[in-house]
């Protein structure tokens, strides 16, 4: 570590301060975004912190919505044959043609603006039409998030739940045959001494070098011979046959255990299936801990599997699940989409937050061997 | 060979059995099979038809494939040297001395925890033209904001920013590298009178150097396969205005599952996997000079 005077120290400070506020507005923009009515998510400049306004409309709080505000003496009318009300300025309403009702006159100026408002609905993004108008000072802002955002956007996701199973049930699924045949492969690489060994696991390690684009099209097709194609079964078979990179993790692991463990129980008659269950994988927990969590990570924010074998809307997993919606709603109800988009990240942060030390170690080791 | 060598290979080869037959189903076969595919016409419904090297000639003239080979390669350009740099500042940074380190470190790494599906959907609403927060920093400071998503020009540097927000899983390699680094190094620097700059330069990078290598060869093979947030952004495939956004992966998966072009996409990915490894080789050429591995 490079030793710094306190300047120093100083400004590299500030240069981790600016640098985390560069990477966590993003988040911070879908957690803001997620709890706002779908008004305050189109309005410039931003709000980061969603309101809901109130005001006295016929002798009774209410929320509401602003529109537009009036900053000279203007009148509110309502032309024959049209529905919506206009506002016009006072001086302009000589020049208005045609017949017209007058619905209020709103005696704003530059120091008492009003506002058009319209009332908001409680649930759901649409407001009501019809306009009232109120001095801007009548109107009342409060700090309020929007936590029915989530429940709307689990409806409008129309099978969230259903996701989160197959997402949770695929974790299970994924998570056992990877751990369990990993470890199996990583002991068999490192804890038992037989010719060939180092040679095929350089093979296993080369594995990794081949792109994931080069296999698909064989894989589709074998798991469309088998009838799998549109079952979540091609989702979690591959885990049970150990993949190179979670081998690779166990064995630099196994490998740090002393050798007269091993040998220790061998003289005490152990087989090797009692010295891989009874002595090395209990000793192992942490890294397998890192290489369950690195498996459920995976499982649960994988996109291209499930977009590969998965035709049924019930069988999607939340990735997929959050990814049609966004293709089905189109960029409009951004509240909706922030706040479906936040249910799917939380628990893998939580889960990182948790978990973090055992994480960090996982993931500085892939690094080390370079 | 001895009763006990030949107990101690029946246990290991039982013991890496997962791995073997995985490896013979999921490795050897489906690498022969897209070989051969690859010159094959082959739509998954009748049988695959030997057609030579029709499929990489056809590429040759496909215009769309020169598209998308030249925009994933503009991206992975300045995506992979932008990730590499600004993941070794990171890391630089947060192994100094200054309070407050963990918390740094979280806020950095978080970004790459966020499944990509939902990356894509922040990102998405970040560039919204009218909406958007970039374009309303970037009015802020006077600056006009573009249609990131919208106007050709800007999707590709839209993409790299959405790829280097994700760095902190390797600024968390760099910082487990960096403590590595022998601090008896940075004393007789000290010493020397060395300042801050010329540390940096000629100890922490040198000592570190393997693993930069490393990262970079991540970087090659993780941008040229780029897929989720392309593919979620532009309109499930469509490749954005003018297809430039259109990605390799992207266009092979179209390929294959669109327009049911297995061979070809097949032809497409063996292509890929030349690029990666004529690019991971020159990245291994050029470094070999510069990359010190310690006693």
């Amino acid at each position: 570590m490079i030793k710094l005077n306190s300047f120093g120290k100083m400004l590299v400070f500030f240069f981790l301060v600016i640098g985390s506020i560069v990477f966590s507005t993003p988040l911070i923009w879908m957690v803001s975004t997620a709890l706002k009515p779908i008004e305050q998510t189109m309005s410039m400049p931003p709000t980061w912190l969603p309101y809901r306004y109130f005001a006295d409309i016929n002798g009774k709080k209410m929320a509401i919505v602003p529109k537009v505000k009036i900053e000279e003496p203007s009148t509110a009318i309502l032309l024959e044959g049209v529905n919506d009300g206009q506002i016009i300025p006072n001086t302009k309403l000589a020049d208005q043609k045609g017949k017209y009702k007058i619905l209020k006159d709103i005696s704003a100026d530059k120091d008492n603006p009003w506002s058009a408002v319209t009332l908001e609905k409680i649930t759901g993004n649409e407001n009501t039409t019809e306009q009232f108008f109120v001095p801007v000072k009548a109107v009342e802002r409060t700090l309020c998030f929007r936590w029915s955002n989530f429940k709307e956007a689990i409806k409008a996701m129309k099978c969230f739940w259903m996701y989160l199973k197959n997402t949770l049930i695929l974790c299970f699924f994924t998570v056992m045959g990877t751990v369990i045949s990993s470890a199996f492969a990583a002991y068999g690489f490192s804890r038992i001494q037989w010719p060939g060994r180092d040679k095929l696991f350089l093979v296993a390690l080369a594995t990794m070098m081949i792109p994931f684009p080069v296999i698909m099209v064989p894989l589709y097709c074998l798991y469309r011979s088998l009838g799998f194609v549109g079952t979540p079964h091609p989702l979690w078979i591959g885990s049970f046959f150990a993949g190179a990179f979670n081998v690779f993790l166990l064995r630099q692991f196994f490998m740090s255990i002393p050798q007269t463990l091993s040998e220790a129980a061998r003289i005490d008659g152990c087989s090797e299936f009692q010295i891989f269950m009874r002595i090395i994988l209990p000793i192992s927990k942490p890294a397998l801990l890192v290489v369950a969590l690195f498996q459920f990570m995976g499982t649960w924010n994988d996109f291209l599997g499930p977009l590969l074998f998965l035709t049924n809307q019930e069988d999607f997993t939340l990735a997929l699940g959050l990814q049609f919606f966004q293709s089905q709603h189109g960029g409009t109800e951004w509240n909706y989409l922030m706040a479906a988009s936040l249910l799917v990240v939380t628990p893998v942060i939580v889960l990182f937050l948790l978990t973090q030390k055992a994480f960090i170690e996982g993931i500085s080791t892939t690094g080390i061997k370079g | 060979m001895t009763r006990g060598e030949k107990y101690n290979l029946k246990m290991g080869l039982l013991f890496v059995s997962p791995w073997i037959i995985g490896f013979l189903v999921f490795t050897v076969y489906t690498v022969g099979a897209s070989f051969f595919y690859s010159f094959c016409d082959y739509d998954v419904l009748s049988k695959p038809v030997f057609i030579g090297l029709t499929n990489y000639t056809d590429m040759a003239s496909d215009s769309v494939f020169w598209k998308a080979l030249y925009n994933t390669l503009i991206f992975a350009f300045f995506a992979i040297p932008l990730g590499l740099v600004s993941s070794i500042c990171v890391a630089i940074l947060l192994n100094m001395p200054v309070s407050g380190r963990p918390v740094f470190r979280t806020i950095f790494f978080l970004p790459s925890l966020v499944p990509l599906v939902a990356t894509s959907m922040i990102w998405l609403w970040i560039f919204n033209g009218k909406f958007g927060l970039l374009n309303y920093f970037l009015n802020m400071a006077g600056l006009p904001g573009p249609e990131w998503l919208t106007n050709e020009h800007y999707t590709k540097p839209a993409l790299v920013l959405t790829v280097v927000w994700g760095i902190g899983n390797s600024v968390v390699i760099y910082l487990a590298a960096l403590q590595e680094v022998p601090v008896q190094l940075y004393e007789s620097a000290d010493i020397d009178g060395a300042g801050f700059l010329r540390k940096i330069l000629h100890i922490t990078l040198p000592s570190i150097s393997p693993v930069i290598y490393f990262n970079l060869v991540m970087g090659i093979i993780g941008c040229l396969q780029v897929f989720a947030q392309p593919y979620i952004m532009f309109g499930a495939g469509t490749g954005g205005p003018n297809r430039s956004a259109l990605f390799y992966a992207v266009y092979l998966y179209e390929n294959a599952f669109t327009y049911n072009q297995m061979g070809y996409a097949c032809a497409m990915a063996w292509i890929l996997f030349m690029i990666i490894l004529g690019l991971t080789y020159m990245a291994t050429m050029l470094s070999r000079k510069h990359i010190h591995y310690g006693e």
